[in-house]
């Protein structure tokens, strides 16, 4: 194959329903990759999946697949990449199989890549030698150990190169880098291996799938310059074309909405990035500061000189654990003097649970309409006709964050003129799970693949 | 004489944990040669002090006249435990670009052209 064709149509588990689908039917893709898991996406999937054997992956994928098989059959050569296995990859890909029997496709060959899930052996890796200090602060996971619910390994492409080599038709991953659900099919098709010699391949196409893992924020979404030209309504999803060199084009399918060009791609090359010049993945590190980008037409980004800047001899482990709980509630407040109406109506509230024996680990009071999204950086330069305000708190006592839920309604009669925006009833409670970065070394963790 | 940041450069930012990165991106190789200069980490850890980032560091990316400012433990806790509505950052490129900054008395070549 000259140039493999890379489409990415799911950018995060919420991201739109419809854009797998109508990117797979247009985008003349050979792969259509689909990124389910943010950061804490697996600590509710762990949850969830504790409380039944057969959920705990993005049921977002099954409902995209159901309503995927008749273009599917069309299009009999696309292979699909998912992370969407989430905390169960195998009843993700059980699910899976009987979507596609029901579609009148059972010859589809699913595999599974696991492995990235170490919470059954932690123990015995942390008495062995493996502390999984945190990243940043360096505690030891010992100090947190009890409350842990999730831990899982950023695992490479290389499963994934495996399972294709095995004939997939489709890839179920858990947690994998996101650039790498674009590095292995690059890698497979091009027959690149992960030593010293692939390495800038390697970074290259991690600079790929680093580009379109997020969707539509590298064909103008997010763009600073996005105005109604840039039609996002009909926003086409991204397309990596790569060649066997490591160079590659960004661009979207024709007559798509949004914008492919030099200021959309740099502001997502730095996106979530640190130094530039060391992009940490499975694979290998990536030097974008290396990275060319040439405007090659209409939509159309040349991407090339990509160079990698080592590997390393660890996994991330991203680790979440058990920490309180939290909610978050709203009220409007019209005007004249919101601003102050607000935040005088704040403190009514904090003094009403003060009076009633409640504190809190943490609160924070927000007046939108007047820079609360920055706070104190920006501030309102008028009287606004009317403000948002939210009221969040943090405990470690789930019987305190309810009863904050309680305080919301009482202001709609006992608070000042104009408050208004009680529709949702009571806010939720939710457990806050907290994020514990880690890493481990490569040689303690063992990817497996299977097929079903 | 001022402008806003927002008319020699755009940007974007977002978070890694408890973290923020906001990338300031030149239109310009005069506009990038000025930013170097200028927007310092000084100014940009004093513009966003209230925040209370532990320390910000600045990395290039010239190949794309980018400037990279890490904002440590800027989050109040990240998208699992922040109270904040943006708890991932999402809107501190755009409050940075609002910034009002120094720029020389003939700004033409620092703004994006047309």
């Amino acid at each position: 194959m000259n140039r493999v064709r890379i489409g990415n149509g799911c950018g995060f588990w919420g991201d739109n329903l419809d854009a797998p689908i109508r990117l797979a039917a247009t985008g003349k893709l050979d792969y259509l990759t689909l990124e389910y898991l943010a950061e804490l996406t697996m600590s509710i999937l762990a949850v969830q999946k504790a409380k039944d054997p057969n959920v705990g992956f993005a049921t977002d994928f099954i409902d995209v697949l159901s309503r995927f098989t008749s273009t599917l059959t069309l299009l009999p050569r696309l292979k699909i990449v998912t992370n969407a296995g989430g905390m169960n990859p195998h009843a993700c890909a059980a699910a899976a199989r009987e979507i596609l029997t029901k579609g009148g496709l059972p010859e589809k060959t699913i595999a599974v890549v696991s492995g990235d899930d170490i919470m059954p052996q932690l123990d015995e890796l942390i008495a062995s030698g493996h502390e999984l200090n945190h990243l940043d602060s360096g505690d030891p996971l010992s100090t947190i150990r009890s409350k842990v619910v999730s831990a899982n390994v950023y695992l490479g492409a290389k499963p994934i190169v495996d399972a294709l080599k095995l004939g997939a038709d489709i890839v179920i991953t858990g947690r994998v880098a996101d650039a790498s659900l674009t590095v292995a099919p690059a890698a497979y098709e091009f027959g690149w291996g992960f030593e010293a010699s692939d390495l800038d391949r390697l970074a290259a196409a991690t600079v790929a799938g680093h580009l379109i893992e997020c969707g539509a924020q590298a064909t103008g979404g997010l763009w600073i310059n996005a105005d109604d030209s840039t039609r996002l309504g009909n926003v086409g999803y991204p397309i990596a074309e790569m060649a066997d060199d490591g160079t590659f084009t960004i661009t979207k399918p024709h007559g798509t909405g949004g914008a492919v060009n030099i200021e959309t791609i740099s502001e997502q090359l730095l996106y979530e990035v640190a130094d530039p010049a060391k992009y940490y993945t499975p694979d290998v590190v990536a030097d974008f500061t290396t990275v060319r980008l040439q405007e090659t037409g209409p939509d159309s980004v040349a991407v090339s000189g990509c160079k990698a800047n080592g590997i390393t001899d660890t996994y991330k482990v991203s680790i979440a654990y058990r920490d309180g709980y939290m909610a978050a509630g709203t009220l409007v407040i019209a005007g004249p003097h919101a601003v102050e109406k607000a935040r005088e109506s704040a403190a009514i509230f904090l003094e009403r649970l003060r009076r009633a024996g409640f504190t809190f680990a943490a609160s924070h009071v927000e007046v939108l309409g007047a820079g609360a999204t920055v706070p104190g950086v920006l501030k309102a330069d008028c009287d606004p006709p009317e403000v948002v305000l939210r009221i969040a708190m943090r405990d470690p006592n789930r019987a305190s964050i309810e009863r904050f839920t309680k305080e919301f309604a009482p202001l709609v009669t006992a608070g000042f003129p104009g408050t208004t925006g009680y529709t949702t009833g009571r806010p939720p409670v939710r457990e806050v799970f907290a994020y514990w970065p880690a890493l481990i070394a490569k040689s303690a963790v063992t990817p497996s693949v299977t097929l079903i | 004489m001022k402008l806003p940041l927002s008319k020699i450069a755009h940007g974007r930012s977002g978070d890694k944990g408890n973290h923020a990165n906001v990338a300031v991106i030149a239109y310009t190789d005069a506009g990038f040669a000025w930013l170097r200069d200028k927007l310092t980490v000084e100014v940009v850890a004093t513009y966003f002090a209230p925040l209370g980032a532990t320390r910000v560091e600045r990395f290039e990316a010239a190949n794309v006249r980018g400037l990279n400012f890490v904002l440590y433990d800027a989050l109040a806790g990240g998208a699992s435990s922040s109270l904040r509505t943006d708890t991932q950052g999402k809107t501190l490129a755009a409050a940075l670009l609002r910034m009002p900054f120094d720029v020389p008395a003939d700004p033409e070549a620092l703004v994006r052209p047309v």
